[in-house]
């Protein structure tokens, strides 16, 4: 059952507030990988505090960096329940988790953070984990 | 940042956490702990690996769990602490 607005809407704000583009349906993702996800980043935000608490300012943290991608958009697990299934379905192969974070590189997923990867580390270590990737995998697109 | 949220503190401090639950027998678990008291292991949405099903060992099941994460098989399992032989967080793999 989804949670109350007054409690997700400011997990919500953290990242539109950063630029994050909201896909509230299963048409907004398909949309966002049809036009976007040529260099895109998709974020599974969650209740959870056990995790979320550290993917959101981790986030927040790693898309100063100049190689981040072009594109960001987030679904909300648990609440926007259509739009999170069409956007897993997108990854079919990688397990369903959330919070989790997804890169996108040409259409094709080429990094994923699953829950396991941030419950155990903190907000910096989920930011230097997504920069390194960025470098990795966006860096080449900004030189 | 960087301050870590200390939700449920009553739970014990795994709760939370995804945790990999190896037993004296062929099975090993992997899920989201609900709880760990001297009784129990309490897990949410498991998955569980039998030594050499669908040819793979024990740690073998687990290094790709590492890597993408676990299909849950169960919405919940409550393991004997007797039965476990080690409990270990998926995320330090």
């Amino acid at each position: 059952m989804p949670y109350s607005p007054l409690l997700v809407n400011p997990m919500r704000a953290e990242l539109t507030s950063c630029g994050f583009e909201e896909l509230l349906s299963a048409d907004a993702v398909d949309r966002f990988m049809k036009e976007k996800a040529v260099s895109g980043m998709l974020v599974i935000n969650s209740v959870c505090g056990c995790a979320a608490g550290q993917a959101r300012p981790g986030v927040r943290a790693a898309i100063e960096s100049d190689a981040r991608p072009m594109h960001l958009a987030t679904v909300f697990a648990g609440q926007d329940i259509e739009a999170t299934a069409r956007a897993r379905s997108s990854f079919p192969e990688v397990p369903p988790s959330s919070p989790s974070i997804a890169l996108f590189k040409d259409g094709e997923l080429v990094y994923f953070v699953p829950r396991h990867r941030i419950e155990s580390r903190s907000a910096e270590e989920v930011a230097r984990d997504l920069t390194d990737a960025f470098d990795r995998y966006f860096a080449a697109a900004i030189a | 940042m960087g301050e870590r949220f200390a939700p449920h503190q009553d739970r014990s401090e795994l709760h939370g956490f995804t945790l990999v639950v190896d037993t004296d027998g062929p099975e090993i678990y992997i899920g989201r702990c609900d709880d760990v008291t001297e009784r129990e292991v309490i897990l949410l949405d498991v998955d569980v690996h039998r030594e050499g099903d669908g040819n793979r060992t024990k740690e073998q099941f687990v290094e790709r769990a590492a890597q993408v994460g676990t299909w849950k098989k169960h919405d919940m399992m409550v393991l004997p602490r007797g039965r476990v032989v080690s409990i270990r967080k998926l995320g330090d793999l």
